[in-house]
């Protein structure tokens, strides 16, 4: 069992949690995108972060778990950028050159 | 924890295993060689309903328009409906619980040194709900519309739109029946990976895992990596079915594309997961029945991880007719070229191992010297398919489906076969019958070939897949083709008929079979150092691990394999 | 801890508790499951799918305090573990009594905006944001009630005094379930560009 380690101070932390959710809650306020990606998103990795490391213990886990879980990440952003192609392209994405003028992208609709 | 404190609990274990009423030993057996039994069986009655099925769709193909004996007049949509099962029960239900839950289970804590799966709980659940998605699917037959007609990989907008595909409620049972497979599949998979990790006898470090069970793990493990996307594309299919959302409905804004997507990127890996154990299964029998150390360990090892890591960027060659981005497919060719090396070394340490061995023919040998063949040819079909520019011109033709058959075959139905044949002793403490099995290996071995060789060459004339009756279509109706069609459809009725041999043998040779001594097959393993069967618990005392599972003709002593718990100083 | 079950539950060749190792490995699962819905999500977002300006009708207020709700939750089923460690299964219970009040409000404020949503109009057919806005909140509606299901059965067994290591196991879980919420914030909430 674990108990070898000593404990983070979990209110603290919570403490700073909640402040960085304030932050990621008014920065989209300010109606600057580029602020509200970094709020958003760079802010909930920052908390995601802190809640897996101390939280759920992973500082004290064995190296095997961060591996588990950086390589279930890095498989899911294989999934996404070899996905992303074709999702999000609806143009040039056909064996003819048709990004000039957008008609073969209209005959397939 | 420490090593003392598992030298207490072994102490005390035997007392835990009292005698179990019968409901508690066959129907909730929380014992891992009782639920491999039920694995194993319902898998078997699972085969026999997809081996049907082939039957009925060959002769229809062979005699279209005919009557099936015991099936009848096969309707346009009974055709389809089959087609689509039999694809799916092969590979979801018969597959992966006979190769994967069944063998996972009997081997893995057997092989590992220990009393039971980490979970046996989870582990009875599991195979429950595997129960329940099995009989949803066989409910799926019945009702209003039949069974799900639009191919196991149910591509939308056919299989979302009930129009499209006549089978509304089949459809939607269909994936309800695989999304509980793969729930049951998922809570077995981290069943078997933690007690592969953490409940190894002590001293087996991890070069002297035997191979099959580390490629059962990393199968589970590729099995759990891939299948979630699809477990949520499933989630999003039913309600496009049912609730009418439009996640892979063009008219609502959705992608057809995003479907195929999310099932090759669990589709690609889920061939590696069944081919994996069957490598395993071939690596054992192939070492015991040559009398020498596997070729390898370690080359053979990491091969099975860099077929893992490539499994994950190969599934797109599955679409490259389907509109994908052309500078993706060629990386994508790439890649599916790549993964034919590691299999390919696989291969060739296999068959380095028989080089210079003193093999023996028994069944299991022959099973697995057969997989090698078939699969070799399976393999470098592969190669052609994989190549973007061929595969434009290959795609759905019989071509094809004789190369899928080429791997799945061996894979499955072969390696099914070696297991069985080999582990049969240990499982049911009696030997199988050697003649009759092997007459029954000659008579599935030659036919297989004979069906699917043929196909290779349909597929190259152009023969396309899932086509209901060919003499609709001129260019495929000459006389030819049809007369190889007939051939490829009686090969398959004569080896449906030899799995009648096997049957019989198989249970014969249960209940009156010759009794099997502990080690019949002198192996090193640490399953065959306890009684045939094994009792509930395993072994008396959990044991030690002092080498590797390959030490067989070690120079200098007199019998020629060393089990791997027979410590050092002893001979 | 327990002495029930096989001697192979209370092996531990990897260093890691049986149980510990195994609820990760659910943890790794459940990341492609919600990964994958994510991935799809982002895909069509970006990719300028109509109907994801409608990210702008959901109440950032309801999600900022369900976010707060649940943060707290992770943080009293963390103290329930500290609390067990040291023996306090009294004060324990009441941590974990705290994590299931938190998720029942989380619950209620969800169900608010549900049908506050669906009397407005937006129902899951309306179009792909909506779809994915049910899909994927409904999907961690279920986790949540899931993870107080079980945390009710756990609470008293460790009443009783046995499976402690089950408080650390569930307090995991619930804090991935806090962590795929975290994200499904800033997703759902406040990127409505």
């Amino acid at each position: 069992m674990s108990g070898t380690h000593t404990h983070p101070n979990y209110v603290k932390i919570w403490f700073w949690l909640v402040i960085l959710l304030v932050i990621s809650t008014v920065g989209p306020m300010l109606e600057i995108p580029i602020i509200t990606l970094i709020t958003a998103f760079g802010i909930a990795v920052v908390k995601a972060f802190m809640v897996a490391s101390n939280f759920m213990h992973l500082k004290f886990e064995k190296h095997i778990i961060w591996f588990m879980m950086i390589m279930s990440l890095i498989l899911l952003g294989v999934f996404f950028f070899g996905v992303a192609p074709d999702i999000m392209q609806t143009k040039g994405d056909q064996w003819i050159d048709c990004i000039s003028d957008n008609s073969c992208v209209e005959q397939r609709l | 924890m420490s090593q003392s404190a598992t030298a207490i609990q072994t102490d005390t274990h035997a007392e835990h295993h009292e005698e179990l009423s019968f409901l508690y030993k066959y129907i909730l057996p929380v014992d891992h060689k009782m639920i491999a039994m039920q694995y194993m069986f319902t898998g078997l009655i699972m085969a026999v309903i997809g081996g049907f099925f082939s039957y009925v769709f060959r002769m229809q193909l062979a005699f279209p328009g005919e009557s099936v004996p015991l099936y009848g007049i096969v309707g346009p949509g009974e055709y389809n409906m089959m087609v689509t099962n039999h694809g799916t029960i092969m590979i979801f239900w018969v597959a992966m619980p006979v190769l994967i839950a069944a063998f996972g289970n009997y081997l893995i804590p057997l092989m590992c040194g220990c009393d039971d799966m980490v979970f046996p709980r989870l582990n009875r659940l599991s195979y429950q709900i595997f129960l329940v998605s099995a009989l949803v699917l066989i409910f799926s037959f019945f009702v209003k519309g039949g069974g799900f007609g639009g191919a196991w990989t149910a591509y939308p907008p056919l299989s979302t739109v009930p129009e499209y595909n006549l089978t509304d409620w089949g459809a939607s049972l269909w994936i309800l029946a695989v999304a509980l497979e793969f729930v049951s599949f998922l809570l077995g998979g981290i069943n078997f990976v933690t007690t592969a990790m953490n409940a190894r006898a002590p001293g087996m470090k991890m070069m002297d895992i035997p191979i099959v069970v580390w490629f059962l793990v990393i199968a589970v493990i590729l099995f759990m990596a891939s299948v979630g996307p699809l477990i949520a594309g499933a989630v999003m299919l039913f309600m496009d079915q049912r609730i009418g959302t439009t996640f892979f409905l063009p008219s609502g804004g959705g992608d057809p594309l995003l479907w195929e997507h999310l099932f090759w990127f669990f589709g690609h890996p889920e061939v590696y997961v069944v081919l994996l154990p069957t490598m395993g299964i071939v690596a054992e029998i192939i070492t015991v029945f040559s009398r020498k150390k596997l070729f390898g360990y370690r080359t053979i090892l990491y091969t099975a991880f860099a077929t893992g890591g490539l499994s994950f960027v190969v599934w797109a060659h599955h679409q490259f007719v389907a509109g994908i981005d052309p500078r993706m497919a060629n990386v994508f060719v790439v890649t599916t070229l790549l993964i034919s090396i590691p299999i390919a070394e696989m291969l060739f340490s296999y068959i380095a191992t028989l080089y210079g061995g003193s093999i023996e023919f028994k069944t299991p040998m022959l099973w697995a010297l057969s997989f090698l063949f078939a699969f070799l040819i399976g393999g470098v079909t592969g190669i052609y398919l994989g190549a973007s520019a061929l595969d434009v011109y290959f795609h759905d033709s019989y071509f094809v489906l004789a190369h899928f058959h080429y791997t799945f075959f061996p894979i499955t139905i072969i390696g099914m076969f070696a297991a069985i044949t080999y582990w049969f002793p240990k499982m049911f403490g009696r030997m199988m019958n050697e003649t009759l099995s092997k007459i029954h290996f000659w008579g599935t071995f030659i036919p297989f070939n004979c069906i699917f060789l043929p196909l290779f060459f349909l597929g190259l004339a152009g023969q396309h897949r899932r086509i209901y009756n060919f003499s609709h279509y001129p260019d495929l109706a000459t006389e030819n083709l049809q007369d190889v069609r007939v051939f490829a459809t009686t090969s398959l009725v004569i080896m449906l008929l030899f799995q009648g041999i096997f049957l019989y043998n198989f249970f014969y040779s249960m209940f009156k079979g010759e009794k099997a001594p502990d080690n019949p097959w002198k192996a090193n393993t640490l399953e065959w150092t306890v009684p045939s069967p094994p009792q509930h618990g395993n072994f008396k005392k959990l044991p030690t691990v002092y080498r590797g599972a390959y030490e067989y003709s070690v120079p200098g002593r007199e019998s020629d394999y060393w089990p791997q718990n027979m410590p050092p100083d002893k001979n | 801890m327990s002495n029930r079950g096989p001697v192979a539950t209370h092996r531990s060749s990897t260093g890691i508790p049986t149980g510990r190792l195994a609820t990760w490995w659910v943890v790794a699962s459940e990341i492609f499951i919600f990964g994958g819905l994510i991935a799809c999500f982002v895909l069509f977002k970006l990719n300028g799918t109509p109907g994801f300006e409608d990210a702008s009708k959901t109440s950032v207020a309801a999600g900022a305090f369900n976010t707060f709700v649940l943060l707290t939750s992770s943080l009293t089923i963390v103290l329930a573990h500290a609390a067990i460690e040291s023996g306090e299964r009294k004060k324990a219970f009441n941590y974990i009594w705290c994590t299931i009040g938190g998720g029942i409000v989380f619950l209620i404020v969800k169900t608010y905006e549900y049908s506050g949503k669906i009397i407005s109009g937006d129902t899951i057919t309306e179009n792909l944001f909506w779809s994915f806005y049910y899909t994927m909140t409904g999907l961690h509606a279920l986790h949540v009630i899931g993870g107080m299901v079980i945390m009710a059965l756990i609470s008293f067994d460790i009443l009783k005094g046995y499976n402690f290591q089950r408080v650390e196991l569930i307090g995991i879980y619930w804090h991935f379930v806090d962590l795929v919420w975290i994200f499904l914030f800033p997703l759902f909430y406040i990127a409505n560009f």
